[in-house]
């Protein structure tokens, strides 16, 4: 026993460094894996209060992009508005009993694009009934899904990170496949496994959308377009690179969408 | 000796604000940051309590990580390069650290930068390492390490002369 303890009291400094050395790698394991990090993430009053408050300040810096932007969105869905045949005003009604999805509006108030694991963080949260698992889109196409979430905040696993996973299809026809990032660079994203019957239907530039298939994001938040594509390694299946249409380096209001049957379809899932 | 704990104290919290605020947004050339909150670690006394030491170089990593939502990358490097530091100050010092007689604002230049850049390098190499987790992607995480080193290396040698010159 007493050489036990003299061994501790020689060897405090090492085994100290052991004990935070091994802290830090599990909570880096953690991160790696998906939808794990449990205690270090930014989606805190401390953090999350910093950041926001820096944020009040530099969105004044590209006020003008964002506001036109947001001009081009709203002159989109008027477009579509005004030029659907016979609206019945009921639509025009505010309020909503049988809609299948909310949206929150929200503001990034970090933005990460240049690691391999992006993590983004938005200023809403328990408070305003965000949870985990919700999609996240900007007027553009998809940003990510929510992870983390405090009273205030929640931080989103962008599409740009390499435990990320979406389902998303083809425009024209309902080949579907799986988006995933290589970390390359931040415009580009690869769809994997299209099935290779698909062939006749791919063109460069055509459109991808998202396939509704993951009760997180509704069917159609655009994606990107097809930049290339080819055949993968064991040729069965077509890898596509994708051009985002959304510019993930530079973010600021996004949409937060809850799919309200989400419960109902998970439970079905698990039964 | 207050005063010595008082400018250590200002420094972390200078350092990470600077890091996390400033120097993660620069994104040079798409992914290339410099990490310039190690002068921390780089410029802490070196007659000082060890245990101490590494366990606010581990509370240091971990608030970055904390505003990077980054796992524990940041801890782990930190607390690696804290608790090897002995090593690389023998190593570009020689014997004036044997008297444990440094002080960061005497020591001549060349030695100090063969110092912060040692230190610096073995830092960065863990941090990417274990931000990229894949033994595949090797080529990726020397590159990535090496840019970032040569950019935190610079910004560190120019604090350093910039803010010892005002104590003179």
């Amino acid at each position: 026993m007493q050489q036990i303890i003299n061994f501790i009291i020689r060897n405090k400094t090492f085994l100290l460094f052991l004990l935070l050395f091994s802290v830090a790698l599990l909570f880096t394991i953690q991160s790696h894996s998906y939808h794990k990090s449990k205690f270090i993430n930014s989606a805190n009053f401390f953090t999350g209060g910093i950041y926001n408050s820096i944020n009040n300040i530099s969105s004044y810096l590209n006020l003008n992009s964002q506001n036109r932007m947001l001009a081009e969105e709203n002159n989109r869905l008027k477009s579509i508005m005004y030029n659907t045949p016979e609206r019945d005003s009921s639509f025009l009604d505010s309020l909503k009993f049988n809609s299948l999805y909310r949206f929150t509006h929200a503001r990034v108030i970090k933005n990460s694009y240049s690691l391999n694991n992006n993590v983004l963080l938005v200023n809403k949260g328990e408070n305003d009934s965000i949870r985990e698992d919700f999609g996240v889109i900007s007027s553009l196409g998809i940003v990510g899904i929510i992870n983390k979430t405090s009273n205030n905040y929640a931080t989103v696993i962008s599409i740009l990170n390499t435990t990320s996973q979406i389902s998303a299809k083809l425009k024209n026809t309902n080949h579907f496949g799986t988006l995933i990032w290589n970390s390359n660079s931040p415009e580009i994203m690869q769809l994997i496994d299209i099935p290779k019957a698909a062939e006749s239907y791919l063109t460069i530039g055509d459109t991808i959308i998202t396939s509704g298939r993951s009760s997180i994001f509704p069917k159609g938040v655009l994606v990107g377009a097809i930049q290339d594509f080819r055949l993968d390694d064991a040729e069965n299946y077509f890898t596509l690179s994708v051009k985002l249409f959304n510019d993930m380096t530079n973010l600021e209001h996004v949409y937060i969408i809850e799919n309200m049957d989400k419960p109902e379809i998970t439970d079905l899932l698990n039964e | 000796m207050n005063n010595v704990i008082s400018i250590h104290a200002v420094r972390f919290v200078i350092l990470i604000l600077t890091q996390v605020l400033i120097f993660n947004q620069i994104n040079f050339l798409g992914y290339i940051n410099p990490y310039p909150y190690i002068l921390f670690i780089l410029l802490y006394p070196v007659k000082n309590n060890r245990m101490l030491f590494i366990f606010l170089s581990f509370l240091l990593g971990l608030t970055i990580d904390l505003f990077m939502d980054s796992g524990g990358i940041h801890a782990a490097g930190s607390v690696l390069v804290a608790y090897t530091r002995p090593l690389f100050l023998k190593s570009s010092f020689g014997t004036v650290y044997e008297y444990q007689s440094i002080k960061f604002n005497t020591v001549e230049f060349g030695s100090k930068l063969n110092y912060i850049a040692i230190l610096t390098a073995v830092h960065h190499l863990v941090l990417f390492s274990l931000e990229i987790f894949s033994v595949s992607k090797i080529i990726l995480i020397l590159q990535k390490a090496l840019f970032s080193s040569i950019f935190t290396i610079l910004l560190c040698v120019l604090l350093t002369i910039i803010f010892s010159r005002n104590k003179t």
